[in-house]
């Protein structure tokens, strides 16, 4: 165990945790943030997705130590007010059935639309294919990723 | 019985003169062939050219093996997805080459695959400079006979412009060497990075050094 400062959704977090933890574990078990789910622990199927520095990394492989000195963002910090364009289209969509896979898949569409603002459906096929949902809402991720893009040019994500 | 009328006594006068002529002729080529100093040996003699020619294609063989086992030829495809397992299958959730080789948006390569190996079994391999060849020098094995992936090796058109001092160093990459260190569940390549390092600078070698005599040369 060691003593460990992540900074996670702007705020820094002292925790004694593993070094070789999974990111996961500190988010939820140490941090307190559950909106990051744990879905198969093996990297497969995106429902633990957050930001490292602006990657979608998948935080039930990725270890404690690579994420100090780096900025951590959950689904949490995304936006202050849930007003982030793929949040909003989300929620005018009703993209979710279950929802348990939602807060990976928003996360990895902010990293889409951040580096191709205006994502075609292979782009959008290319970006979340690594997202899985059993419920299959899948038509609904892209609808919904289509007009978070045209939510983006009217209103740009600052930062 | 019918007789040969033509038969006289020159025709056997004659008959005796051939054989007796022909046991003459042995007579002197054995003694010949047996008092002959350089007597013609089987011994078949290569050039200096030819003997590297046969290393060189030895070398390539274990070169060869090596590459095409999926713990090298996964990451270099045929398309731009990479290929994953023992098997060679295209690897789960379909992740693109990107321009980079380190994958697209919200599905790079780092994103799962970590500087170091994953515990457990089948989970991600990992290494800090995990990635596909880039875009613009696809490096591809999947596919290629021998003799196409030998020419694109040593191709600086193809190989990202590696001279022979470039391609050698490139046996110690730290990628080459994740190749020796998959992670569980996962089998080695055929032979041992050093049995490989070995075949592989005497290929390069070889191949590298009779071009440039052939070009020192003028030969085609």
């Amino acid at each position: 165990m060691a003593k460990i400062t992540l900074n996670i959704n702007k705020k820094d977090y002292q925790l004694e945790a593993d070094p070789q933890m999974p990111l996961l574990w500190a988010i939820r078990d140490l941090a307190g943030l559950k909106g990051t789910k744990y879905g198969c622990g093996v990297a497969q199927c995106g429902a633990c997705v957050v930001h490292l520095d602006g990657e979608a990394v998948r935080s039930c492989v990725t270890k404690v130590s690579r994420a100090t000195g780096k900025k951590v963002v959950t689904i949490e910090g995304l936006s202050e007010t849930n007003s982030h364009p793929v949040q909003k289209a989300w929620q005018e969509v009703d993209v979710p059935q279950c929802g348990y896979c939602h807060s990976g898949q928003i996360m990895s569409a902010a990293v889409l639309l951040r580096e191709k603002p205006n994502p075609t459906d292979q782009d959008i096929d290319d970006a979340m294919a690594g997202n899985i949902c059993r419920c299959g809402t899948y038509l609904r991720i892209r609808e919904a990723i289509h007009k978070a893009a045209e939510m983006q040019k009217k209103a740009p994500v600052k930062g | 019985m019918k007789q040969d009328l033509n038969k006289g006594p020159g025709y056997f006068l004659t008959r005796k003169a051939a054989m007796l002529l022909s046991l003459m002729i042995f007579i002197i080529s054995v003694a010949a062939s047996t008092f002959r100093k350089n007597p013609p040996t089987k011994e078949i003699r290569l050039n200096l050219a030819e003997r590297d020619s046969i290393e060189s294609v030895k070398a390539f063989e274990t070169v060869y093996k090596t590459l095409m086992s999926p713990r090298c030829m996964n990451c270099h495809p045929a398309g731009d997805v990479p290929l994953q397992g023992d098997d060679s299958h295209l690897h789960a959730m379909g992740p693109k080459r990107g321009v980079d080789g380190k994958g697209v948006f919200a599905m790079k390569c780092a994103n799962c695959h970590q500087d170091t190996n994953t515990p457990g079994l089948h989970t991600p391999p990992g290494n800090p400079e995990w990635h596909l060849p880039p875009a613009a020098m696809r490096m591809v094995f999947q596919g290629k006979s021998p003799h196409e992936l030998a020419r694109q090796l040593v191709d600086k058109k193809q190989n990202g412009n590696k001279d022979m001092k470039k391609l050698i160093e490139h046996a110690d990459d730290g990628l080459v060497l994740a190749g020796w260190n998959p992670g569980e569940g996962r089998t080695l390549p055929p032979v041992s990075h050093a049995e490989f390092k070995k075949a592989w600078i005497t290929w390069i070698q070889k191949v590298l050094m009779r071009r440039k005599n052939s070009f020192n040369l003028n030969l085609p």
